[in-house]
């Protein structure tokens, strides 16, 4: 059972969930974005490695969609946002690094026991990939509340969405992964097109586009 | 695919919202919304008459048809509502006809959206729609683009779109659970075939799905403490949108999760997923009432009311069984009619005051005598005292409850009271004593209010028999 098919399809799951380990604890927002092009880079070597897996076409379109949508385009433009809005230099901290990895380590743990235990009789390969992909999700939530920057907090969603894609994709045989995947790419669109818009601030505070500009007034 | 009754009501909003996105002009494009919806509704009541085979993407059964006729009935109404409503913005200018084009544009892709949800006969197709209305309502709450606005908008596009990704994790596992008994591919996410064979999955997965379904589709509902976004969105957006908002999506994602619930009710292994319901709905409806005390702006006030009734109807689905089924449904009935209603009627009297709140408005009885005791009215109806249709739905609740387990009975019922004294307290401020604010009278359309309204009346005094006996049948189904 645990053929090479199985081994680099646990290997990749596992890479991503490190990866949202390592975008826990980034405090700068440019690094922050690389790592989550990076995030993206794997979900879609996952995603195409259970295309050519499961012998089913249609996920290459939803990896396709991964690779350029979320680890080019998205990152590229959050990128120039975040330059526009004269944010590339700060530093955010909520919950410290430790705290952060200690909670990220138990929801991993917390995903682990709850999926294994409940799949006990499921396909091996989608049982691994669902424990892992509950991670990512668990990991994208954790980032979610951890953080108060609007750019930040929409880095948390994108990397709980790949877990859903990866899950999604874990299911073998599961119809509209494709339709799904598109969706979800319409909603971040809008979330980002939202950011730029209304220029977020920070969470919920400074919304005010007045109020804005008059800091980076002061800070020129 | 044949043209029938359902592709129809999916075809009408489509077709509608892409007329209305390019059309200009607020006397034309208010008709045809309303025009558009009237048809949706029209072609929705055909399908208690002669109803298609389920396909499989779209099917009606006796429990969505339920929904469909009170989404589009409601979305009709608020049609006329909005147009009156909308041209009075347009007036004070804040609303530009750019951003009209769009507003109906986007209610018709609502309920579109709402409609594809209540008759998707495939869990991911339901899952996508309820995420388009998500969108189009976060889009149209922040329509007026004030800071408040912006920043409810937000709120409501992080929460909703976590709820949204839970629920699609959960129903991944859902389908993970299919698969074994029914094999890989499309079938394996039709509902007529997971109900069909639900009894044979594996309960531990399912388990596991539904809550996942219930945290996800549980935030869109608004129950307690997934809330937080709701009393913005309804305060901030404008007012037909938190009516259709209070009115009909919260029942959209309630139907979805009703649903999942019907599926766990089938596997005799799983858990049985009442008591989650009944707890979530309880502490949404105890929390709610007491915030209803505090409360300083009128929209937000009701917004919390509509937690309160969503946490009601919750545990009457949550406590199961044919009376507590047949009195959720009637409750949830009662509440769309109702609350839209005090949505409309809040609506002009905001645009009247000038402002939403309540320390500025007062004495509306005297000022706007049809306002004033058309809001008085609804308030009485909503804080459920006899002899209107809340009373008769609560009612039943209550005693469906006190024969089964009466310490549940006695916090409902404690909830239920401190909501009605809040209610009334806000209501005193508002409708009675020294008129306060502006007077002018108001360009009202009071037709859907007192339509919605008469409904409840009616509703409370006499009950027609097949309504009774349809509802009957799908609390049955409910299980």
């Amino acid at each position: 059972m645990h053929s090479l098919t199985f081994d680099i399809a646990h290997l990749l799951a596992g890479t991503l969930v490190l990866v949202s380990f390592l975008e826990l604890y980034q405090d700068r927002l440019y690094a922050l974005l690389n790592v989550f092009a990076l995030h993206a880079f794997v979900l879609a070597l996952s995603v195409a490695w259970q295309a050519y897996a499961q012998g089913a076409p249609h996920l290459f379109v939803t990896a396709a969609i991964a690779l350029v949508f979320k680890a080019i385009i998205i990152p590229v433009v959050l990128h120039r946002i975040i330059v526009r809005l004269g944010i590339h230099r700060e530093i955010e901290k909520v919950v410290g690094v430790g705290p952060a990895m200690l909670l990220g380590m138990g929801l991993v743990a917390l995903s682990m026991v709850v999926m294994l235990r409940v799949t006990a009789d499921a396909d091996p390969l989608a049982r691994e990939d669902l424990a892992f992909a509950l991670s990512v999700v668990l990991l994208g939530l954790l980032m979610m509340v951890t953080r108060r920057n609007a750019v930040s907090q929409v880095v948390g969603f994108m990397s709980l969405e790949n877990g859903l894609v990866l899950a999604a994709t874990g299911a073998k045989g599961m119809p509209l992964v494709v339709e799904i995947s598109v969706a979800f790419s319409i909603l971040i669109a809008f979330i980002v097109i939202g950011i730029f818009l209304f220029r977020i601030r920070e969470r919920f505070d400074t919304v005010d586009l007045q109020a804005l500009d008059r800091f980076r007034g002061e800070r020129r | 695919m044949s043209f029938d009754a359902v592709t129809a009501i999916l075809v009408i909003p489509a077709v509608a919202a892409a007329l209305l996105a390019v059309l200009p002009g607020y006397r034309l494009t208010a008709r045809l919304n309303v025009l558009a919806t009237l048809a949706t509704c029209l072609t929705a009541l055909s399908l208690f008459f002669s109803r298609p085979q389920p396909g499989p993407y779209l099917h009606v059964d006796d429990l969505n048809i339920v929904f469909i006729v009170l989404t589009t009935f409601i979305g009709f109404t608020t049609s006329g509502f909005s147009a009156s409503y909308i041209g009075h913005e347009l007036e004070t200018g804040r609303l530009t006809p750019t951003f009209l084009r769009f507003y109906h544009a986007m209610y018709q892709v609502l309920m579109f959206a709402m409609n594809l949800a209540l008759v998707a006969n495939n869990i991911g197709v339901m899952w996508v729609a309820i995420e388009l209305a998500t969108l189009t309502t976060v889009l149209m709450v922040g329509i007026y683009r004030t800071h408040e606005a912006l920043e409810a908008a937000w709120k409501y596009f992080i929460l909703g779109s976590v709820g949204i990704a839970l629920a699609l994790f959960g129903t991944i596992l859902v389908y993970m659970a299919a698969t074994p008994v029914i094999g890989e591919g499309a079938d394996a996410m039709v509902w007529t075939t997971l109900v069909a064979h639900a009894a044979e999955f594996d309960p531990a997965l399912l388990n596991v799905a539904f809550v996942f379904l219930l945290l996800g589709y549980g935030t869109k509902v608004g129950l307690a403490p997934l809330h937080a976004w709701l009393p913005d969105a309804h305060a901030e957006g404008p007012t037909p949108i938190s009516a259709v908002l209070s009115g009909l999506l919260l029942n959209v994602a309630l139907y979805a999760l009703l649903r999942f619930k019907m599926l766990l009710a089938v596997n005799p292994l799983a858990l049985a997923p009442g008591p989650l319901m009944v707890t979530t709905g309880l502490i949404s409806l105890v929390f709610a009432a007491f915030m209803l005390y505090r409360r300083r702006d009128i929209k937000r006030m009701f917004a919390y009311s509509s937690i309160e009734h969503m946490g009601i109807i919750t545990f009457a689905f949550g406590m199961g069984g044919p009376l507590a089924n047949f009195a959720g449904l009637l409750h949830m009935t009662m509440h769309s009619l109702t609350k839209s209603a005090i949505f409309f009627a809040v609506g002009h009297v905001a645009q009247v005051k000038g402002t939403q709140r309540i320390a500025d408005m007062g004495g509306l009885t005297e000022t706007n005598p049809v306002l004033g005791w058309g809001l008085v009215f609804g308030v009485v109806a909503i804080a459920g005292l006899p002899p209107l249709g809340i009373f008769t739905s609560e009612f039943l609740v209550v005693s469906s409850t006190f024969a089964r387990s009466p310490w549940l009975a006695i916090i409902l019922v404690f909830g239920i009271l401190v909501a009605l004294g809040a209610l009334f307290l806000q209501l005193n401020t508002v409708a009675f004593g020294e008129p306060r604010g502006p007077t002018a009278a108001a360009e009202a359309s009071y037709v859907p209010m007192f339509a919605h309204l008469a409904l409840v009346l009616v509703a409370g005094i006499y009950l027609p028999p097949a309504l009774v006996h349809w509802f009957q049948n799908v609390a049955k189904l409910l299980g």
